[in-house]
């Protein structure tokens, strides 16, 4: 095996080990707010690592050059969506949840 | 806008888009599928750049900017300290989420900022989302007032107590 | 290296399934749009792995008209929960 697909195989190993993650963190958190936080962060860092991973096992391209702007565009937009919905949420009154409440 | 400041906008966005079509289209040094570089496609690329620029010239550079070429300069290596923290962001939720305990305290804290500018306050709104433990809820414009909900006291110390975030967004859009 | 794509792309369904966990029993409608969009997200990773595996390499301008649809589709949602309209017309 070439040393380029040992280095593409490690990043997308990571970012499949962060949406994993994520998505773990959607089922266990006890709150709408805090849910956010977890896919918020780990599902944009997660599809970065994978598209950088096809990026390197490319070469110089033409399919790099859409991967980059495919990469730039999640980037900026994941966490524009979460603050979003994280306003619609505040404003039309869903209530955040203390320490040593019940799981909602 | 006065005309000089219009054509100055048009100018600089046709540029960036005509450079985006020739990278996408026309570029001959790809290896396995070779670009196109004859008259037919470059005059395509100018077509579909004219369009663009002429629908919205004005997003890219607004209105009023003194000094925009250091502004620019100055928001590069704060790009780079924000990649590292997104990354810090990741292993800390990662470690909330699968320890066994689940140490998290989340609470909902406010403050208020002396930028005012539309760039500044987005710039400020988006690094906040991507740091460890906080989240933006709302900004309101005229007094700089954010709206922040934290994971933990840890991070939300690091937002209102030491103030580092603001202090570099500040540096770069010379405390606007 | 079919084998590398072969085995996220199964990693990345199985997290899927999870997320239709929580789309599912969510109390409330805000818990199920973040559930969508989080579906969504991973939907354009899988398409870039399908693409390789099938190695047509079409199928990164279908993922990147995915993506943009998925984000408005997000922000359309939220717009549409805080007003109870989506113009004023």
């Amino acid at each position: 095996m070439h040393s380029i697909d040992i280095i593409s195989t490690v990043l997308m190993a990571g970012g499949a080990f962060f949406m994993l993650t994520g998505a773990l963190g959607l089922l266990r958190l006890p709150d709408f707010y805090t849910r956010l936080h977890a896919t918020g962060k780990c599902d944009t860092l997660g599809e970065v690592l994978i598209i950088v991973g096809c990026m390197v096992y490319q070469g110089w391209s033409f399919i790099t050059i859409k991967l980059f702007f495919l990469m730039l565009f999640i980037f900026i937009a994941n966490p524009v969506a979460t603050h979003a919905i994280m306003k619609a949420a505040y404003v039309t009154g869903v209530k955040p949840w203390k320490k040593g409440d019940e799981r909602m | 806008m006065s005309k000089s400041e219009k054509a100055f906008s048009m100018v600089v966005t046709f540029c960036i888009m005509f450079v985006f079509c020739v990278l996408l289209s026309a570029w001959v040094s790809y290896h396995d599928s070779p670009g196109h570089f004859n008259l037919l496609h470059v005059c395509e690329g100018i077509i579909a750049a004219l369009i663009v620029t002429v629908i919205s010239h004005e997003l890219l550079i607004p209105e009023k900017g003194e000094k925009v070429l250091l502004k620019t300069l100055r928001l590069i290596p704060y790009l780079g300290w924000e990649l590292w923290q997104i990354a810090l962001a990741t292993f800390d939720v990662t470690y909330r989420v699968l320890h066994p305990k689940m140490p998290i305290d989340p609470r909902i804290i406010e403050f208020e900022t002396t930028l005012r500018s539309d760039f500044a306050l987005t710039t400020l709104a988006n690094s906040i989302t991507l740091t460890p433990g906080t989240i933006t809820i709302l900004v309101e414009p005229e007094k700089g007032k954010f709206v922040v909900h934290a994971i933990a006291q840890a991070p939300a110390d690091a937002l209102l107590v030491d103030q580092t975030m603001q202090r570099k967004v500040a540096h770069v859009y010379m405390e606007e | 290296m079919i084998e590398t794509f072969l085995v996220i792309g199964m990693i990345i369904v199985f997290t899927m399934l999870l997320c239709l966990y929580r789309a599912a029993l969510g109390p409330g409608v805000y818990n199920r749009i973040a559930a969508t969009s989080v579906i969504g997200t991973k939907a354009v990773v899988l398409l870039v792995a399908i693409g390789y595996i099938f190695e047509r390499p079409m199928f990164v301008d279908i993922a990147l008209l995915y993506a943009m649809l998925n984000f408005i589709g997000t922000l359309l949602m939220a717009k549409y929960l805080v007003r109870g309209e989506v113009c004023t017309a």
